[in-house]
């Protein structure tokens, strides 16, 4: 086995160790954190249903962005969905014998990145030409969207001008999945592709990426607005009660 | 103290996102609250030694208490999506008003202490050790938010500036750097049963001598019980209702409503007040202690129904916290709120908004009005932040938009909505809510009311508005003082229940 292909193996059993414990320390830390007073922004839906019906629409068409600004929402949305259906694309290389919705899939996914990198070209551009954009971007903000960027273009690079082994690189993938390590095909634009993956994977839980989980624990977003007839307290506050 | 002169901010045609000036509202400092208010509410008055320790453990202590905190300090991505929703941006241009930035302020300082990226490249993701010069930072841009909330509406995860504004204010009063104006209303309520100090013997003074104004002014002797034990209903409204103007007219309005459905109601010497600047400084027990004071005097004069006058956070603290506070509401299962619950007529809700009481009585016949009694008037109405985007009124979403409307129409004849980006959950802030409406602040104010200045503005040259109703005391005073440097008449600006009152038919 050659030494680069033990770095990345390495390397991915490491990405995907800190991504999973990460987020699920974060999802934890969130959902053991009380939300005390009931805050959703008005008008909210008053039942459960209502709420996941709220949630969906912002998770599946960016609703707020959408009332919010129609640029970042434009570019924002190509990026989220291009990314889906890439990544649904990339499920191949995971799964044996490949399902069914994933071969349907493989035409749009592969220009899908296109959408993917128009997106994120878009969203970078705001940062450099929009004044307001430009005053709140901190470095991190435009690294990240140069490594997705980076990201997009090693894998359109596969895609579309320098095809790479891919059928040892799933045979990689598996043997990573079942623990019996296969050789990596040593193509520099693939090797450039998975660092930067693994990297994004890495620091997902530390980063601002962690809006994904974060939507789902927004109290102004997943509250049900009922408070006049349920009485809602938190533990903490429950305590408050007794003294009375 | 002397507040700096300023220049009023020019109406154009439309509401403009400005270029951004940085640092041009940096020097804007309310009053700091002076010991004897810092000793009552049971912080420090000065700035310790340990304050930066203080600062950081009580941080620590907020996001350990409020998801809400953790979740919003995390989940932003600096898209800027909320970067121009602001009135106080919009009206100042100074970048630290923007919404994204006004959190970045804490979240610079939550990043470097409690993340590991923030603690391992600080200068990567912006994040920032706390400084003095940041604490006065907080001091002077959390003073410049009235926690509107309308970025979260426009915010892709539903981040609220407003959760952030009130954990800063509440770590600056943790290290000693309170708000006069806030923390001086938090000691008189507490002390005294009102933000504005007024005591019993001087309340009741006032009552008596509306009732002979109303009795004088249509012949018709409408009481203004207080303290009557056995009454139906108990209303619970800001105090600015008994001494100024406009908003005395709708606390006439109110006792109209009252005297003509044949409601047997009282105030209450106790709870003499509906504001609760508790939510302002965001610390849960001082709102709490605050919306005790109307649990006790339910309790004390046995009402059956609770109904709350027109103040805009009042109506946010009652509808959305009180239930979870006090235990006003239903669905309580524990002895604390079942005693209160049992007492309340459940064919009613609880709290009930005085708009959705008044509007009932009117749909279904129980009072009359004659709209034609308001036709001197043109009419537009002013959603209030904390009613628009914190609470809702009827049993459907927006609600609270089309009840306070309903009721307009059915006392007026000539009515016009502002432009559709400046109502209902898009409504702007008056510029005086969330602990701003103080002297000290009058730059901010008179800055911040921009948008809805030229909103309005626009109605007035297209329908010759000349009446805005408003259901927020602090919406009525701020517009009184602030609208009139946009060339427009203080008398413009009023109550819904004083178009109520002008309307109703008494017998």
């Amino acid at each position: 086995m050659s030494t680069v292909t033990m770095i990345y193996a390495g390397m991915f059993y490491i990405a995907t160790f800190l991504l999973v414990v990460g987020l699920v320390y974060k999802i934890f830390d969130y959902s053991r954190t009380p939300a005390p007073l009931v805050i959703p922004t008005t008008p909210a839906p008053t039942t459960r249903t209502g709420v996941v019906y709220r949630m969906a629409k912002e998770v599946v068409v960016f609703e707020s962005l959408f009332k919010s600004n129609k640029w970042i929402w434009v570019f924002g949305w190509l990026f989220h969905f291009g990314l889906l259906l890439v990544l649904a694309r990339h499920l191949r290389y995971f799964t044996q014998p490949v399902w069914f919705w994933v071969d349907i899939v493989q035409p749009f996914g592969k220009y899908a990145s296109i959408m993917m990198v128009a997106g994120l070209a878009g969203l970078l551009a705001r940062r450099f030409v929009v004044d307001r954009v430009r005053y709140i971007s901190t470095p991190s903000d435009y690294l990240m969207l140069v490594l997705l960027i980076a990201i997009g273009v090693s894998g359109m690079l596969m895609t579309f001008v320098a095809h790479t082994d891919i059928i040892s690189l799933k045979e990689f993938f598996m043997g990573l999945m079942y623990l019996d390590i296969q050789p990596l095909p040593q193509d520099p634009i693939l090797m450039v592709h998975l660092a930067l993956v693994a990297s994004l994977m890495a620091i997902f839980p530390i980063s601002k990426l962690l809006h994904a989980p974060g939507l789902f624990f927004s109290p102004t977003r997943n509250q049900v607005d009922n408070p006049r007839e349920h009485r809602h307290v938190a533990a903490w506050a429950a305590r408050l009660d007794q003294n009375n | 103290m002397a507040v700096a002169e300023f220049d009023i901010p020019e109406m154009k045609d439309d509401i403009e996102i400005p270029k951004l000036r940085e640092g041009v509202m940096s020097h804007i400092k309310s009053f700091p609250a002076p010991k004897s208010v810092q000793d009552f509410m049971g912080y420090p008055h000065e700035l310790g030694e340990d304050w930066k320790e203080r600062a950081i453990d009580k941080m620590g202590d907020l996001l350990g208490k409020y998801r809400s905190l953790k979740v919003f300090l995390d989940a932003c991505v600096h898209c800027g999506a909320c970067t121009d929703k602001c009135h106080y941006y919009l009206g100042t241009s100074d970048p630290k008003n923007m919404p994204v930035a006004r959190q970045d302020l804490m979240r610079q300082v939550y990043r470097r202490y409690f993340t590991t990226a923030g603690k391992l490249f600080p200068k990567l993701v912006g994040a920032k050790d706390l400084t003095k010069e940041i604490l006065d930072d907080w001091y002077s841009y959390y003073h410049q938010c009235s926690e509107c909330r309308r970025c979260s509406v426009y915010c892709p995860y539903g981040i609220d500036t407003a959760e952030i504004t009130m954990a800063g204010r509440e770590i600056l009063n943790h290290v000693g750097m309170g708000q006069k104006y806030s923390n001086e209303i938090l000691g008189k309520v507490q002390k005294i049963g009102n933000n504005l100090g007024l005591p019993g013997p001087a309340l009741i003074d006032t009552l008596e001598g509306l009732e002979e104004d109303i009795e004088a002014d249509t012949g018709v002797p409408v009481k203004m019980p207080i303290d009557v034990k056995g009454a139906e209903v108990l209303l619970i409204t800001p105090s600015a209702d008994f001494f100024s103007e406009p908003h005395v007219e709708s606390l006439i309005g109110y006792a109209k409503v009252f005297h003509a459905a044949g409601i047997n109601w009282t105030l209450s010497t106790h709870a003499a007040e509906a504001g609760n600047f508790g939510l302002f400084n965001g610390n849960y027990e001082t709102m709490r202690k605050v919306a005790m004071r109307i649990r006790d005097a339910a309790l004390e004069l046995g009402v059956k129904r609770i109904v709350v006058g027109e103040c805009g956070h009042a109506w946010r603290v009652a509808y959305s916290f009180w239930n979870t506070l006090t235990g006003i509401g239903y669905g309580g299962n524990d002895p604390f709120s079942i005693e209160l619950q049992k007492q309340l007529d459940p064919t009613y809700p609880q709290p009930q908004h005085i708009c959705e009481l008044t509007n009932d009585l009117i749909k279904s016949g129980r009072i009359k009005v004659d709209p034609s009694m308001n036709d001197d008037l043109i009419v537009t109405y002013h959603d209030s932040c904390n009613v628009a985007r914190a609470s809702r009124m009827g049993t459907e979403p927006g609600g609270q938009f089309t009840i306070p409307r309903e009721l307009i129409k059915s006392v007026v004849n000539n009515f016009h909505n502002m432009a559709d980006d400046t109502i209902y959950e898009a409504t702007y802030c008056c510029g005086g809510g969330g602990g701003v409406l103080t002297d000290d602040l009058m730059e901010v104010r008179v800055k911040g009311a921009l948008p809805r200045a030229t909103a309005l503005n626009n109605v007035v040259k297209e329908y010759q508005v000349n009446f805005m109703a408003t259901i927020c005391a602090i919406c009525k005073a701020q517009f009184t003082k602030v609208l009139p440097k946009y060339g427009f008449d203080m008398s413009m600006v009023g109550g819904v229940h004083q178009l109520v009152s002008k309307a109703i038919k008494l017998d």
